[in-house]
């Protein structure tokens, strides 16, 4: 097998194909798709999905899968939002770890759920997705935060850079895939949480805490989505009870599976959700521009994701042949 | 000559119950530093059990562990690794998507949850132990896809780098060709020269003579015998092997004779079975025996269309007949009642009635639409006439116990009025006053003209409900006895390979 084939025969190489072919159908009806501008916008749309979804992948590598991202970003931008209201002059930075620390104890409740009562994550997640949403409301009093109480700050990020031009909120999230991509690739956490997902059963034969490497995920997980819920609030300038991260874990879990992570656990890579990601966003840019409505998002990414899904499928079974033909 | 070598393990009064039934009582066993030895016995003698207490996956109900002269306690797989104790499994555990090197390494690293992966270190590492074994594999890819004997290497491979001083091989030659079996018995020669102990455990007494240095022989979950392999003969291991005197069961009548129901020629699929040729009259009860893996499943599932054979003939009623899936085997008059019943037998989640009605919607629905009443009537009188014990025929079929399960789904598939009925291990798991019922049915069904063919790896079974007796081991019928003239020895000197080579 050259070392050709085995590149093409990488998820991420597919999903690079897609992007590319994507981009050049567009751009043969509407031209100026292709410009520096249409990529900023690609990039604006995704920051979010692309913290969201670094915390699903790890999620779905220990096979497991969190239903509830949405629902905690909505509740830690709603608190962060509350702590902007009722106390104007903190220190705006303070939002940060209020709200990190805020999705992070909603995670460590998803995995004490899941690791105590060993109980399915999907139906766990499933249950805190209306829990987390509907105590959202409550400490809200089913009220939006308005423009008026977001720090200027914290605003100004989404469209002020410190370098190159990059919104803060953009390096914001290529951080965290950084940061995400050496967990997974560079420390024991990562490699246990692909061994755990690839054989549950052996895991703690082989002197994995199987525990602890759930709750340290389903942890993580939250406290990215709070990450997502105080840059939500700077993005749109406002934090809305119902509509805050509604539907966000369906965009993410999208994102993840066209990025070529296995909801049976132990596959996936950074780079191929980075991929999924930007194929997301390059759709959702370009549906605009195509005057598409908005309206029809939701069946439009449902499509992307079943044939991202088939195209995959048909393209690995024959690189699968034709390995085989040449090694026999 | 190994009266000279010190003492890794001593083993004393190990015991082990599962669910109040012994399992293992009271074996003491020593095992020598630098030697290969072999651990023998029938399925469910206890090789096994005692393999994983060694290896901390059990742990004993009562006895005491030694190594190296010092006291120890196996409590869990990775205190065994740290005492340079291996198990390496017939199927071999891995992660299948991570890297042969990271599956070499795992369980093995030290640091904390965020600390660095060494990579290179880990790479290096892997190879290395991988060409102290002389296999030359790509440790970067991911496991996924590995041959088992590849699979197998990489667990010797674990072995070494957690240092092991007694590596466990339990069955590991059945999978593989004879080729990989010399390579493996090249590798262990290897590391007995190293000072390291292997427990080998095999049904196979070639491999044992070839490979051992001493034997031991468990029975029914004690320990029998060990001997140095020059000392004893095979046909004294056999006999030590089966030893027991078990109070026989006597089928009460036996059934006429009559025509022949199947007749099966030449039937072979290669890598399960090779030239199985027998006929089944009706009235009459064959017994397939032999060990587990010597082919008697796969020749059922054959006949029942699960995994078709690819040559040879099967006639039926003296019409020839093609089967190629479940549906026409039971059109033609086929039933089968597979051994894995967790697996294969029943729909655990649903109710007594419906696993009982399952295979004849045609009965219960005759418009197309069940009839509950049907449905209740027909599955209340197979109760009956099986005396299966249950509370209510709409609990869930789990809720029964082993016997009455299994006497379950004999009741489905005797509803579909076989003229044919393979059983496969029907008493496995069964308690001994059940089993008497069992048989008593078994040979009421010959009786009403049923032909029955029985796969059973219970010697005392076969011999007192069978009117004969084949034999199966490597995939080839190796005897037939007729009832008279069969006892446990011949049963079992048939069965045991010889030629030391997979089927």
């Amino acid at each position: 097998m050259t070392l050709l084939r085995s590149i093409f025969l990488r998820r991420e190489a597919g999903i690079l194909v897609m992007i590319v072919i994507f981009c050049a159908v567009v751009g043969l009806y509407k031209p100026q798709f292709l410009t520096g501008q249409s990529l900023r916008i690609v990039l604006l749309l995704t920051p979010l999905i692309m913290i969201g979804a670094m915390a699903q992948m790890l999620v779905l590598i220990a096979r497991h899968v969190d239903l509830s991202i949405g629902s905690m970003l909505g509740f830690s931008a709603m608190v962060v939002g509350l702590m902007y209201r009722e106390y104007p002059d903190i220190y705006w930075l303070l939002g940060f770890p209020v709200a990190i620390l805020t999705g992070a104890v909603l995670g460590l409740g998803n995995g004490l759920l899941v690791t105590l009562f060993r109980l399915p994550s999907i139906i766990v997640t499933l249950g805190t997705l209306s829990l987390y949403r509907g105590l959202t409301f409550i400490i809200s009093d089913a009220r939006q935060i308005n423009r008026s109480v977001i720090p200027t700050e914290l605003k100004v990020m989404s469209r002020t850079s410190p370098i190159f031009d990059v919104p803060w909120i953009i390096l914001i999230a290529f951080a965290i895939a950084l940061m995400t991509f050496v967990i997974a690739r560079h420390t024991q956490l990562g490699r246990q949480t692909y061994a755990l997902g690839s054989n549950p059963e052996a895991a703690p034969l082989r002197g994995i805490d199987v525990t602890k490497v759930t709750l340290i995920v389903f942890t993580l997980a939250g406290a990215l989505s709070g990450l997502a819920g105080i840059l939500y609030a700077s993005r749109w300038g406002f934090v809305n009870p119902s509509n805050t991260g509604a539907g966000f874990e369906f965009q993410v879990i999208a994102a993840v599976v066209i990025g070529g992570v296995s909801i049976n656990g132990g596959v996936g890579t950074v780079m191929g959700t980075v991929l999924g990601v930007l194929l997301l966003g390059c759709v959702a840019a370009a549906l605009p521009l195509l005057g598409i409505p908005g309206s029809t998002q939701n069946a439009i990414y449902g499509a992307v994701i079943l044939i991202a899904l088939l195209i995959d499928r048909s393209v690995r079974q024959r690189g699968a042949i034709s390995m085989s033909r040449t090694t026999s | 000559m190994m009266e000279g070598l010190p003492m890794l393990i001593e083993a004393r009064g190990i015991s082990k119950q599962f669910g109040g039934v012994d399992v293992l009582s009271d074996v003491d066993l020593d095992l020598h530093a630098g030697e290969i030895h072999a651990l023998l016995g029938e399925n469910g003698a206890g090789k096994s059990t005692f393999a994983k207490i060694l290896a901390g996956i059990h742990r004993p109900t009562r006895g005491k562990l030694r190594l190296n002269g010092q006291p120890v306690d196996v409590s869990s797989p990775i205190a065994a690794q740290k005492l340079g104790i291996a198990l390496i499994h017939q199927e071999p555990i891995s992660f299948p998507d991570l890297s042969v090197a990271e599956n070499i390494v795992m369980g093995r690293q030290a640091g904390g949850l965020l600390s660095r992966v060494p990579w290179a270190k880990i790479i290096a590492d892997a190879r290395r132990y991988l060409d102290m074994l002389g296999v030359s594999l790509d440790v970067t890819r991911p496991m996924r896809g590995l041959s088992i004997a590849n699979q197998q290497m990489v667990e010797i491979a674990r072995s070494l780098a957690s240092d092991s001083k007694l590596i466990i091989m339990d069955e590991p030659t059945a999978p593989l060709t004879p080729r990989e079996v010399d390579t493996l018995f090249n590798i262990a020669r290897r590391l007995r020269e190293e000072g390291r102990t292997i427990i080998f455990i095999s049904h196979r007494l070639e491999e044992v003579r070839m490979l051992c240095d001493r034997v031991t022989i468990f029975r029914d979950g004690a320990h029998i015998a060990t001997q140095t392999i020059d000392s004893i003969s095979d046909d004294e291991i056999i006999k030590l092997m089966i030893g027991r005197t078990l109070k026989k069961y006597m089928r009460k009548h036996m059934a006429a004779i009559g025509e022949t129901a199947l007749e099966v020629s030449n039937l072979s699929l290669p890598g399960a079975f090779e030239d199985v040729s027998f006929t089944l009259r009706r009235g009459e009860i064959i017994g397939l025996g032999g060990l587990v893996g010597a082919g008697r499943t796969d020749v059922a599932r054959a006949l029942f269309g699960v995994a078709p054979a690819a040559s040879g003939q099967i006639s039926i009623g003296g019409v020839g007949a093609t089967i190629n899936k479940p549906s026409e085997a039971i059109e033609l008059g086929l039933s089968f009642v597979p051994e894995d019943r967790a697996g294969h037998g029943i729909f655990s989640t649903l109710s007594v009635e419906h696993n009982l009605t399952a295979a004849i919607p045609n009965l219960i629905a005759p418009s197309g639409f069940i009839s509950r009443k049907r449905e209740h009537g027909i599955s209340s009188q197979a109760v009956d006439d099986l005396s299966i014990r249950l509370a209510s025929l709409r609990q869930p079929i789990v809720e029964l116990s082993g016997g009455n399960q299994q006497k379950a789904i004999l009741a489905r598939w005797l509803l579909t009025e076989p003229k044919i009925l393979i059983l496969d291990e029907p008493t496995r798991g069964i308690d001994i006053g059940v089993k008497a019922e069992f048989y008593d049915m078994i040979g009421d069904l010959a009786e009403a003209g049923r032909a029955i063919l029985l796969i059973s790896s219970e010697l005392p079974e076969l011999l007192s409900l069978c009117d004969r007796i084949l034999v199966m081991s490597e995939g080839r019928i190796t005897a037939e006895f007729p009832r008279e003239t069969a006892t446990q020895e011949s049963i079992m000197q048939a069965a045991v390979p010889r030629t030391g080579m997979a089927a």
